[in-house]
């Protein structure tokens, strides 16, 4: 079955994040196929690279990348969302004339289109928020 | 715009919970359904709890800085996001009438927003 | 249909008003910190006990745990799940309601 997830609170901040990992974990160990990872709200923070956590705790941002490259997600950061909270990716960068970028391996930044895409060719949409 | 063009046409629900300005949720939520209107679904709003604060007419931001999005509800028909929800009992619940909103929407109980719900294939929550 | 609450129902009223749309054969997943709201002795025991008849409730054992709750106590007729369970219950409905 097709999975499509929605996050919409940023990581450490709130639980969300953490939900939605376990989640993911358990949908593919169960077979089903993650149709996309949408990131809205402060949910845009999980993308970015320049996180440091104490060592003792998870690294929110590298553990989304290392789920990406082993099972090939698509993490989508909503492109307003990312914006406002200056998410940025090279194209951003560049169209937006920032001095730097700071968007983690394996995210990328698109339109809020790719959620409701999302919506339309997922079997089945769960959000985790606040 | 991006454009839809798988043919596929879902029963969207909007459901809003929370009361605009103290969070970005409620603004945010707005650009989504604006977004979707592009991808020609059917698409309902319904507000319910602290939601219907949204619709309060008379909302005025320019002292607390924020965006006074509360204008983009009444062109919401251009967007032909026509089927606009609000939940009875919350409304009343907070001492508010039809005449204390903004646009033109159904005021439905929840007995009745439940078959809405029964209907509905894809659900969004802000 | 699935909804999931994830807010303690001291804090925000989602389980009550959850329970104004939950239908017969619907199912009801507490998770975060809405795992309180199946806990024995609070003012919402009633509410879901007067709804099991017509609806399945059910709690994210690892958040419950996480919060130093265990079966023990839960009220009656609560099902711990973990995150297989989470996963089998959003594919097992076809729709999900996220009350946040």
């Amino acid at each position: 079955m097709k999975f499509g997830v929605l996050i919409n609170e940023g990581p450490y901040q709130h639980q969300a994040s953490d939900s939605a990992y376990k989640f993911i974990e358990a949908a593919i160990a169960e077979g089903h196929e993650i149709y996309r990872v949408f990131f809205y709200h402060d949910g845009v923070n999980n993308g970015t690279r320049l996180a440091t956590p104490p060592q003792d705790d998870r690294h929110i941002p590298n553990r989304w990348t290392e789920l990406a490259e082993k099972h090939n997600l698509d993490l989508v950061l909503c492109v307003a969302a990312a914006q406002r909270r200056g998410m940025v990716d090279q194209g951003e960068m560049e169209r937006n004339k920032k001095d730097a970028n700071n968007i983690a391996d394996k995210f990328r930044i698109s339109g809020l289109g790719q959620l409701i895409e999302a919506g339309i060719q997922a079997d089945r949409m769960i959000t985790f928020g606040d | 715009m991006e454009e839809q063009e798988s043919g596929i046409i879902k029963k969207f629900i909007y459901v809003n919970r929370k009361a605009p300005h103290g969070t970005i949720y409620a603004h945010e939520a707005l650009e989504v359904v604006l977004i979707a209107a592009a991808f020609e679904q059917d698409v309902a709003l319904a507000f319910i709890d602290d939601g219907v604060y949204q619709l309060k007419k008379g909302q005025n931001t320019d002292g607390i800085a924020t965006k006074n999005f509360s204008k983009t509800f009444g062109a919401l028909d251009m967007y032909d996001v026509e089927k606009l929800y609000v939940e009875k009992e919350s409304l009343e619940a907070r001492g508010l009438s039809e005449e204390d909103l903004s646009v033109d929407v159904e005021i439905l109980p929840a007995s009745d927003l439940k078959n809405l719900f029964n209907e509905s294939e894809v659900f969004f929550n802000f | 249909m699935l909804h999931t609450i994830n807010k303690s129902p001291f804090e925000k009223d989602s389980l009550t008003t959850c329970l104004r749309y939950a239908q017969k054969g619907a199912s009801i997943l507490f998770i975060e910190d809405a795992v309180y709201a199946c806990t024995k002795g609070t003012q919402f025991e009633k509410d879901i006990h007067d709804h099991q008849g017509d609806i399945k409730f059910y709690v994210l054992g690892p958040d419950l745990e996480a919060r130093g709750l265990d079966n023990s106590n839960l009220t009656t007729n609560i099902e711990i799940v973990d995150y297989k369970g989470f996963v089998k219950l959003v594919a097992d409905n076809e729709k999900t309601q996220n009350w946040l």
